[in-house]
Order: C-alpha cells, then structure tokens, then sequence
C-alpha cells in the first residue's frame, strides 16, 4: 500500500514536470502557446520586492500591488480571474531575485512575473525571464533598457530616467532659457543616463551644465561635493541621487545660505521616508516630476478615494498617503487593464496585449496621462508632469 | 580649495573616531572588529531615541555613550569570550546580526538627527574637538588611572597578566566597552550629515579600517592622524582628480602605509 502511494506520487511530480498547460481550444491562432497558472477563473502572479535590506522602504509598492488585487478578487476578479498574487523577498539582491523568480516559475507556477523591483534585480532576473518565456511585466525601474526588444518577454512601466531628464531640460528652457546647472549624479547607471540625457536635451540651446560632481552609494556623505557645486554659483541644481544621498544634499543645500538655486528633484528620490527626514523647510520651492495621483494632493478624487479605502481594508499596515503604495496600486491596475485586453489566454498573449496598449486610461494616473504601446515603442507610460512642493505638498506648476 | 579640505577635516574627524574604536579592540583583546561601525551606528539609533523622547543633546550623549560601553562589554561577555580562533570571523556574524536587528527595530526609513554644530567650515571644529577630547580622556584612561594599567599589562602579555591575578576576560570586557563608547560618538557625529539609517556606517567602516592601518592597529595617535589624512585625501581626489578616485583613496592608503610605516607614530604610544 505504501509502496503504491509512493509510486502514485511519483507519477503525479513527474507529470506536474513536464507538463505545461497548453491552450488547445478556441481561438486558433492561440492553439500551442503556453498557459501556466492561469485558468479561466484563477490567474497566479509573482513579485520579488526588497522586502528587508537596504532597499525595505520599496516593500510598500507590494503593499499597492496586493491591496489592488485584494480589491479586485472582491469585485470580480480581473477579466473575470481571481488573482492570487505571490510576493517574494530578494533583499535588494540581484542573486536572490533569480533564485525567487525559478522558486515562482518552477515550483509556484505562476503565469507571469508582475513586477521586479530596481535595476539590478530586474536585469538579473530578464534573462532568466527570456529562457524560460514568462511574461516579466510592468518592473519597476525607469531605466531605458526594458525597451530591448531582444528580451520580448520584459517590459518596463514607468517613465525612463531619460524621459525624466528631458521634462527638466524643457522646463528650464520654458522658465529659464538662460539657466546655468550644477548636477550632483549617483555614479551608476542611473545617473549617467539621467545625466547624459539632459545634457543631450540642452545641448545647443542657452541652458548649460556649468558643474557636475558625482557620488559612489559607499560614500558616507556629499557633502564635500555639495560645497564643490555651491561654488559654481548656478542658478539651477539637479539633484540625481538615491533617497538617503539625495536627502543629504537637500538638507546641505537648505543649510548654505550663499547659494540658493532653483532645486529639481529627481522622481525616484521622492519618497515620503525624505520628505518627513528633510521636512518641509528645506523642500519650499523645490520642483519634481510625477505620472501618477500623490494622493495627499488627490484626497477627493474618486480613483485615489477608492484607492485610500480599498488600502485601509486589505493592507491595513500600509501607509496610504506613501507615493509608493499609490505606485503600485497604480501598476496593478495597468496589468489588469493588460490581462482584459488579452486576446489569447496565453503568456504570449499577455506581452502581445502589454505591447498593443492604445491610450488606456488609469483613474489614478494623472489627467492626461495613459498607457501606450506599440510592438516599436514599449514604453507603457512616457509622460510625466512637473510639481512644486508648497507649505506641505507637492502642487502641480 | 581650503574650503574643501575643511570638509576632508570634518569627514576625518568621524572616520578618526571609529579607527580608534578599531585600535583599542585591536590592541587590548587581539580582534579586528568588523562590526565596530554596526555598534556605532546603533548607538547612534539610542541617542536619537533619547533625543526624540525629549531629552536635550548634552544629557543624551553622555547616556548614550554609557549605554555603548555597556553593550560593547556586553557583546564581549556573551558572544566574543566564547569565539576563541573564530574572532575575526565572529565580529563579521555580529555585523550581520546588529544590522539586521537594526533594520528590524527601526526599519530603514530615512532618519533626522539633530546637529549640535553650525553649519559652514566652522562646524568643523565642533566634531574635531570632540575626537581630541575623546583621545585626550583616553590617553587619561590609558596611561593614569589602575584600569589603564591593568589594560596595558593584558595587552603586552596576556599569559603573564593572568598569572598575576588579572583576570583577563574582565579587562578584555572594558576594552571593548572603551572601544564601543569611543565608536558611539563616530556614530553621533556623522548622523545628523548623513541621516540616521541601518547602512550609514557602512562606508565609514571601509575608511577606519584604513585609517587604524595608518597606526598599524595598535596607535591611536596614528589612527586619528590616519583618519583625518584619509578625510582630506578623499575629498581632495574627488574634487579635483577623477571623482571615481575618491572610493579608492582608503585602499590605497591601506597598501601604501604598511609599507611605509611612519616611525613617528610608532614612538608615540599613548
């Protein structure tokens, strides 16, 4: 008996390793392509988030992403699946995010990978991503290199820091045309994309870089760097570092009295853990840029009204007024809009449809702003708006 | 130019303090402490919890460098006492564990720590007296009082001291609360620049290393020298050769000074 209970076994973990689910009805052209996870009224999903480490503040995009499946499951579904959404922990480490992803894809199943969390991860994570053919949508970095169309199983979602970079640049030549610009950049690829794209952006017009100093994320502080910038005199700074660097040079530039540039922030700084660290005094004035709904600027906006309660229901230890949360609700919704417009309930459907997105409309991204695709432009979202931070919050400029 | 190596000052000033930390580990119980700067940096976490709970700077500095010297004797009890061969190894897995408990109790949230000093190169000063106050008191320490003898007799020989009735764990236990005490103001100093969070010491350790390398582990002058040296190099490599030269300024400093070791420093032994 217990022999043939092992042999049973064996058969059954044999089967669930080999076999793919596979589409065989209906439509035709979807005939052969693969469906793991997804059933018609049940679709399993996986993130990897830096849920401890030094990156933990961006666990509370999970947050977003599970309060908005948790909302969606209790209206429906989405496209009629109820979603059973997997959060992982990679600490912020790329080797972590790929033993996570085989962990989801292998042993969980999931249909896709929604959502990996920064640069490094993500690109550790693209390849495995590409061998396997698992959709890896919407992650959650604004590098430019999710665009590459010889990995078609990964796409980006928000703006790239490039875009961003040329917001600023056509701020500046709007408000000041003759502005001059000293630039504190993290010495990765993040800032030297942003950087190298708002001096493209300006390159031959009256605005000009007169000071760039850069850090390493081992540096203690910058401010030996800030005092370097300071010394320029530039009208403009642009600040391109991380939370805690950028925090610094908020707080050193607020500190010196002699020099008092028009201060752009970079979007990926702006979290609420450096507003509340910086406090309001040092931020008067200073400019961003956004896509989505802050919903402390949003309170009486039906979408972020859903949002702020669908959060206090289903994650009530999330901070609801955290842009993060608000960034990862907003992306759920953006592959839930992808899954309904999924023409075969397949993988290959999924990217098809994230990749044939024509102006779809998100309550909480701001007026103006949709999701647009094209199998030559996979860039989900590409705008962005400019905000000012008043007395106690950003207010659109 | 001057303004920019009053900056190198003020950075080597922090990195000053956390070498001699390293120093008075090394030289009193034989271990580089790896997770010297993790213990600083939640002695910077006490402080701002004492400053948040209403309590001025000057009364929470002082507790909180008790409460260091409590928790470094403590560790020293409980976990390095019991490490024999495996120190070294161990100060690394007290690293792990300090940040991790760190991150768990405070999280990683970006933190304010009230600044005691005024900005601009005269706030400078502020954090290099503190360093020589803290050298000075421990020179006081070391050289004047029964417990500095006793010290002293376990560093130069161990096996001796115990013969003589010493009991060595005891003095290895204050030598680590000494060093624990010293690295909590390195941890305080540096806070209110760079934000209280779990990695603010991370780069510091990296240039205190070097900077104890400077004293070859067992000077403290030459530790504090070693700091303020690297502070200003630092700076002055970023600003004014090649930005990416500034991260290997406390590498090539802990290459190029065995090899040189300057033998002023190794005369004056405090």
């Amino acid at each position: 008996m217990r022999r043939l209970a092992l042999v049973a076994l064996l058969l059954v973990s044999a089967c669930r390793l080999t076999s793919a689910d596979v589409v065989l009805s209906s439509p035709a052209e979807c005939a052969g392509q693969r469906a793991d996870g997804l059933s018609p009224d049940r679709v399993v999903v996986g993130g990897i988030y830096p849920l401890s480490g030094p990156a933990s503040a961006y666990a509370a995009v999970a947050q977003g992403v599970s309060a908005y499946f948790a909302w969606a499951n209790a209206r429906g579904g989405v496209a009629g699946r109820q979603v059973e959404f997997l959060v992982r922990d990679d600490g912020y480490q790329p080797a972590r995010a790929v033993e996570e992803a085989r962990r989801l894809v292998d042993s969980d199943r999931v249909f896709a990978l929604f959502q990996t969390l920064g640069t490094p991860s993500t690109a550790a994570v693209r390849g495995y991503a590409d061998r396997r053919g698992v959709p890896q949508l919407f992650v959650a970095s604004g590098a430019s290199d999710w665009g590459d169309a010889s990995y078609p199983w990964t796409i980006g979602f928000q703006p790239t820091y490039a875009a961003e970079a040329r917001v600023y640049a056509e701020h500046l030549l709007r408000t000041r045309p003759h502005a001059t610009v000293a630039v504190l950049y993290q010495n990765d690829d993040f800032g030297h994309e942003l950087l190298t794209a708002f001096e493209e952006a300006v390159a031959g017009t009256g605005v000009e870089v007169v000071a760039r100093r850069s850090y390493e994320v081992m540096d203690a502080d910058v401010q030996a760097q800030m005092a370097d910038l300071a010394g320029s005199g530039a009208g403009v700074f642009l600040n391109v570092g991380t939370p805690k660097f950028a925090a610094q040079a908020l707080a050193a530039d607020a500190a010196m009295t002699g020099w008092n540039p028009l201060h752009l922030l970079n979007g990926v700084a702006n979290t609420p853990s450096l507003i509340a660290a910086v406090g309001p005094a040092a931020l008067r004035g200073v400019l961003t840029t956004n896509f989505y709904k802050d919903p402390a600027a949003w309170p009486d906006d039906p979408a972020v009204r859903t949002y702020l309660g669908a959060v206090g229901k289903y994650v009530p230890e999330a901070d609801p007024s955290s842009s993060q949360v608000m960034f990862g609700w907003t992306s759920a919704a953006a592959f839930a809009a992808t899954m309904e417009r999924m023409e075969c309930p397949s993988r290959e459907g999924l990217m098809a449809a994230a990749r044939h997105l024509r102006g779809v409309e998100l309550g909480t991204l701001l007026p103006g702003i949709t999701l647009s695709t094209s199998p030559d432009d996979p860039y989900p979202v590409e705008e962005l708006r400019v905000f000012r931070f008043a007395d106690s919050r950003w207010e659109a400029v | 130019m001057i303004g920019q190596v009053f900056h190198g000052f003020g950075t080597g000033a922090v990195y000053a303090a956390l070498a001699l930390a390293l120093v008075l580990v090394h030289r009193f119980t034989g271990v580089v402490n790896f997770a010297q700067g993790e213990l600083a940096m939640v002695s910077a976490y006490v402080a701002w919890q004492l400053v948040d709970a209403g309590l001025s700077y000057w009364v929470a500095l002082p507790l909180t460098v008790a409460v260091a010297f409590g928790a470094g004797a403590l560790a020293q009890r409980l976990v390095m006492r019991h490490a024999g061969d495996a120190a070294l190894i161990m100060t690394i897995g007290l690293y792990v564990f300090v940040h991790a408990l760190a991150a768990q109790i405070w999280s990683s949230a970006l933190r304010t720590f009230p600044n005691p000093f005024p900005g601009g190169p005269l706030g400078i000063v502020g954090p290099l007296g503190v360093v020589a106050a803290v050298l000075a008191l421990l020179y006081l320490v070391i050289r004047h009082s029964g417990a500095g003898l006793t010290l002293r007799a376990v560093a130069a020989d161990p096996r001796a001291a115990r013969l003589s009735g010493i009991r060595v764990g005891r003095v290895h236990a204050l030598g680590w609360g000494l060093a624990a005490a010293t690295g909590a103001v390195s941890g305080v100093l540096i806070a209110p620049v760079v934000f209280l969070e779990p990695g603010m010491m991370g780069g510091v350790l990296v240039s205190a290393l070097a900077a104890a390398a400077v004293g070859g582990f067992v000077n403290p002058v030459g530790a504090v020298a070693g700091g303020l040296l690297i502070g200003v190099a630092e700076t002055l490599a970023g600003t004014y050769l090649w930005a990416d030269l500034r991260v290997v300024v406390p590498l090539a400093i802990m290459l190029v000074v065995p090899a040189v070791r300057l033998s002023a420093f190794s005369r004056v032994r405090a």
